[in-house]
């Protein structure tokens, strides 16, 4: 057997995790290099992975499996298609960003006991947290996938409950209540959704005999295991339900703002472009290729609650009086393009979804971590605090409004080019929903331009007045994620290659064609 | 008068004496239980010739020492084939020895060595009058708050009878699933509550409570007890037998002889469907399962902590078993009766626990609620009526055990100058002040509420599946709802932890001596093993699955 590099991939934070842990309480700063160096190894493996990958070989490849529970049918099987690929590589990516950005964020502000650690725990559950993600985007059992995919909702608890922004509106009691509603909130919603799918994995087993994901979309597609019309039904919804509210797609949306508005900026993004990327990516593994059927059969529903996700978070960011629930909206919207985009059921669609995913990731980021620069210098989370900010920091201006502009896609940089494959890709399956999602894009116009105007344009607030430029480390997290944006909105072939052949799977397990061209049609 | 003429003249027709065979008894594969009533009964004596000052390093001693003897003796029947093709029916058809049996056994001989733990533990309480004292009253007889009880405060007294008492439950609850008539099983039912309700009423702080759960566990235990006694009357007056393969015979229509005695009452539906029901009571009282559960709350509170994580655990691994038995071996011919039944006492059990725990404020109360609900989660698995049915309610029970003894561990460890701080606000901000206990406590919860990586998810997807496969569907669904309101109650007391502020005159986390450390040691490591790699213990479960009749 080869060299496990998955496992590696994900063992290798998970141990990181530990290590950063177990540092001494005052070795605070040797905690935070060390998470960074094990966030950077593991993006060097992700690299190795990514350059190992063949996008023309076999649909899953680098795959492992050992026998764990025998008893359960489940086996420890580890496997990528292009879209995990992708996925895994923008999770190693953005991790030392969210590290580095985060460097202060855990600073212990009292004294608590001699053992309170709060930084090494910040840094070992962001760690944590990678690894278990990393599992999930690799993993080709529904068992072991429904594992880490419950189990990562604990450290994130953590993450957002523990750790909040500095300095708060309210002062720091209000905070503190706040932040613990909102982990509570994330905890509940996302632990409801998991537990609906835990009834409907017990439910496929009974079905299935097996966990294996490779097996049972080869039995399915070869008609060796028939499900009944509404036990697939039954099982999609019940998959579908848990991969909805990580998503989020609307209505089980409503966590989302609350969780990134009360966690510190790297912690969001850790939310946002990170952990919910395992939902929508779930499902295009798990739900079209287990359930092709019944997925055909929700598609009119998913599509239209994807709209009203996408004109909803855009309506809602528009009137938000707070950035970062602003961004959280955006997300909102953006996660209504990309379950649009799976559920098209176009190859433009479906692509155009997972290089959302990515580029969504890489563009929150950008944005989220300027803000959250920007918050922590003025201590306030409110559009209405700030002013003119573009002439005291030009850097810290000019990076946020290259984050804003990719959140709207503007063409030219990465996110433009997922949002009209996606629009592309459902138009020509169903024009008027095609045509109604184009109106988020012209809200997501204003929701940017009118926040950039707000807060970095017009006369310089007395309280932003002495507001420093990006320092170096700020720097350092932002310009790599502006250069990529640009690198991937010019030339997004490198990701293009790597997905469009995955997709094309993903397709024929539904047995879709695209639709033709009228053209050609009326020939 | 010749002894003969005496005879002649009372009876007529005596069976000549030589028709009743020597009682044949396998002690090798009763030593288990032997073991322990051995060690209890020479903890009585201890008490009566032993000096006062090394009572108690004998007493715990002897009960490490037979319970590891004991464990070990389970072990090796086990491992001589006792559990799969040597399993059958020992001491005149009262005690079955097989797969379960030797499981729950086991089971319950680890949980009651780490309980014993717990017992023995004399750290935690400041010392009274230079004497290091546990958890229990000084001198049980001695009213709260008189002078007695100042004067036995004073002097050192400590009940050390409780390690006795401990070992005399143990053996009880050894017997219980095993039991194979009912008359055993009514014995040893009472041999292992008494010492049960005794303990109750020993807690060294907080008396008076204590006194009142032990009042109110005994009354409501003895109806119980009644009820299941009836029960049993009824089943005989039914089948003429109190063996459980000839109930089961009976209740089949497969009874090779018919006693002419008997036959007039013989295979009356009204005696069977009452005298199970009444049995089945019995049990679910002792398993906590709604509407049976009254008792549970005040007794978990009021007993002391110790005796609280051990009756929570070995009890309810004991009355499972015996139930499993039950329904498996005496009524499976009964199973359409009795499903439909259990389904609603499931879904009351599992709704019931978890609605009502959300409203306690206390960490006894609240874990007390939360032992209902998981009481639901594991009859789901009794339900499914198949062999891996048997086997994840194995597993569960041995999985929940620790968690439990482990969690009643922490919790005796958390106090203020009133003792035990078993009120909820009382733990904000342990996190912050004892990180350690507070993590541990939090794998605790994580564990009941069925995060997966602990072993509580490990048993809960067991009972589950079997519930699934045995046709029991909408039990899962009301199986993972019940579990997300669990989860609710389990998660308050992590922010409760972790996220709020410490209060001043909050409680401190005594220092535990190396015993408690064990106990809550192995506890966090099972969780976790069992979580993580549960495969050598489902196969286990797997291989012990299989009833002797």
């Amino acid at each position: 057997m080869s060299f496990p590099l998955l496992t590696a991939t994900a063992v290798l934070p998970a141990i990181g995790a530990i290590a950063t842990a177990a540092v001494p309480a005052k070795r605070r700063t040797a905690a935070k290099w060390l998470a960074l160096l094990v966030s950077l190894g593991t993006l060097a493996l992700a690299i190795v992975i990514a350059v190992r990958f063949d996008p023309g070989g076999d649909r899953y490849q680098l795959t492992e499996s050992r026998s764990w529970i025998a008893e359960f049918g489940v086996r420890y099987e580890l496997g990528v298609d292009g879209i995990g690929v992708a996925l895994i590589a923008l999770t190693a990516l953005l991790m030392p960003f969210i590290i580095l950005a985060g460097w202060h964020d855990a600073d212990p502000l009292e004294t608590g006991s001699r053992r309170w650690r709060p930084t090494q725990g910040f840094f070992a559950l962001i760690l944590a947290v990678e690894a278990m993600v990393i599992i999930s985007f690799a993993a080709t059992d529904v068992f072991l996938f429904y594992i880490f995919f419950e189990a990562m909702l604990i450290p994130m608890y953590f993450l957002i409950g523990g750790f909040g922004d500095r300095a708060h509106e309210h002062g720091e009691k209000a905070a503190s209540t706040q932040r613990s509603y909102a982990a509570v909130k994330f905890l509940l919603y996302n632990l409801a959704g998991g537990l609906i799918m835990l009834a409907a994995v017990i439910g496929l087993y009974v079905v299935a005999g097996n966990f294996s994901l490779q097996e049972i979309a080869a039995a399915r597609a070869n008609g060796t295991l028939d499900m009944a019309t509404n036990t697939e039904r039954w099982l999609f919804l019940g998959f579908f339900f848990a991969f909805a509210v990580k998503a989020p797609l609307w209505p089980l949306h409503t966590w989302l703002p609350n969780a990134m508005g009360e966690a510190t900026a790297p912690v969001a993004v850790l939310i946002t472009a990170v952990v919910d990327k395992v939902g929508t990516f779930a499902m295009l593994r798990f739900c079209l290729q287990l359930f092709p059927e019944a997925s055909k059969w929700a598609t009119p529903a998913i599509l239209v609650l994807a709209l009203i996700s996408i004109v909803y978070g855009a309506l809602l960011a528009v009137g938000q009086r707070d950035m970062k629930r602003l961004i959280a909206y955006a997300s909102i919207s953006h996660f209504g393009f990309i379950i649009m985009g799976i559920f098209a059921m176009t190859s433009q669609g479906q692509s155009g979804a997972t290089l959302y995913m990515v580029n969504h990731g890489i563009s929150t980021a950008a944005l989220l971590l300027v803000a959250g620069f920007l918050i922590t210098r003025r201590g306030s989370r409110l559009i209405a605090d700030y002013g003119g900010v573009q002439k005291v920091a030009p850097v810290l201006a000019g990076t946020f409004l290259i984050g804003g502009l990719a959140t709207l896609s503007l063409p030219g940089l990465a996110p433009f080019v997922s949002e009209f494959l996606v629009l592309v890709g459902t138009f020509t399956r169903y024009p008027v929903i095609g045509i109604i999602a184009t109106f988020g894009i012209v809200l997501a116009a204003l929701y940017v331009l009118v926040l950039y105007q707000r807060t970095m344009t017009g006369p310089v607030k007395p309280e932003v007045a002495t507001m420093p430029d990006l320092r170096v480390r700020e720097i350092a997290v932002v310009a790599p994620l502006v250069v990529l944006l640009v690198f991937l909105g010019v030339y997004p072939k490198p990701l293009t290659d790597i997905v469009n052949p995955a997709v094309e799977k993903t397709m024929s397990d539904v047995q879709k064609k695209d639709p033709q061209p009228e053209v050609e049609a009326a020939k | 008068m010749s002894a003969s003429a005496v005879h002649s003249l009372w009876t007529t027709a005596a069976d000549p004496i030589s028709k009743i065979d020597t009682p044949k008894i396998e002690y090798g594969q009763l030593s288990p239980t032997l073991i322990v009533v051995g060690a209890a009964i020479i903890g009585v004596l201890i008490e009566a010739v032993v000096p006062r000052r090394s009572r108690y390093h004998v007493q715990v001693f002897l009960a490490a020492v037979a319970l590891v003897a004991s464990f070990a003796a389970v072990v090796a029947l086990a491992a001589g084939g006792y559990a799969t093709t040597k399993s059958g029916i020992v001491a005149m058809g009262a005690i079955a020895v097989d797969g379960p049996a030797l499981f729950l056994q086991g089971t319950i001989l680890l949980a009651a060595l780490v309980g014993l733990f717990t017992f023995a533990e004399r750290r935690l309480d400041p010392e009274a009058h230079g004497n290091r004292v546990d958890s229990f009253a000084a001198q049980a007889a001695s009213v709260p708050g008189s002078d007695s009880e100042k004067a036995a405060v004073k002097a050192g007294f400590t009940t050390t009878e409780v390690f006795p008492l401990l070992m005399f439950a143990v053996a009880g609850m050894l017997v219980f699933p095993a039991a194979n008539d009912l008359l055993t099983l009514f014995i040893a039912l009472e041999v292992f509550s008494l010492p049960l309700y005794l303990m109750c009423a020993l807690a060294r702080r907080k008396r008076l409570m204590s006194q009142e759960a032990a009042v109110k566990y005994f009354l409501l235990g003895a109806f119980a007890s009644a009820f299941t006694l009836f029960g049993i009357a009824l089943l005989y007056g039914y089948a003429g037998s109190v063996s459980y393969a000839t109930i089961a015979q009976v209740v089949d229509g497969t009874v090779p002889d018919v006693t002419p005695a008997l036959a007039d009452t013989m295979g009356n539906d009204a005696l069977l469907l009452i005298g199970a029901a009444m049995i089945v009571m019995g049990l679910l009282f002792k398993v906590g399962a709604v509407p049976f559960h009254m008792w549970t709350p005040d007794v978990y509170q009021g007993a002391p902590t110790p005796v609280t994580g051990f009756m929570a655990a070995a009890t309810k691994v004991a009355a499972f078993g015996a139930l499993l038995r039950i329904l498996y071996v005496v009524l499976p011919g009964l199973r359409w009766d009795w499903r439909p039944v259990m389904w609603g006492v499931a879904i009351v059990t599992m709704l019931g626990g978890a609605i009502v725990a959300i409203t306690q404020t206390d960490i006894k109360r609240l874990l007390a609620y939360s032992s209902i609900a998981h009481a639901g989660f594991i009859l789901a698995g009794v339900i499914a009526a198949t062999p891996d049915g048997v086997s994840s309610v194995l597993f569960y029970l041995a999985a929940y055990s620790f968690v439990t003894i482990g969690a009643f561990a922490v919790v005796t460890l958390v106090r203020d100058a009133g003792g035990e701080a078993t009120h909820l606000s009382k733990w904000a901000g342990l996190g912050r002040r004892s990180p350690l206990v507070a993590a541990v406590f939090a794998v605790f919860l994580l564990a009941f509420a069925g995060i997966p990586l602990t072993s509580g998810f490990a048993g809960k997807f067991a009972v589950f599946k079997a519930a699934a496969e045995g046709g029991a569907a909408p039990l899962v669904v009301v199986g993972v709802i019940s579990s997300a309101i669990a989860a609710f109650f389990y998660i308050r007391v992590i922010v409760l932890m972790f996220f709020s502020e410490p209060t001043p005159e909050g409680p401190t986390v005594a220092v535990p001596s190396p015993l408690t450390t064990t106990a809550i040691g192995v506890g966090v490591a099972v969780t976790l093993v069992l979580g993580v790699a549960p495969q050598y213990f489902l196969d286990l479960a797997n291989r012990a699955g299989v009833f002797v009749r």
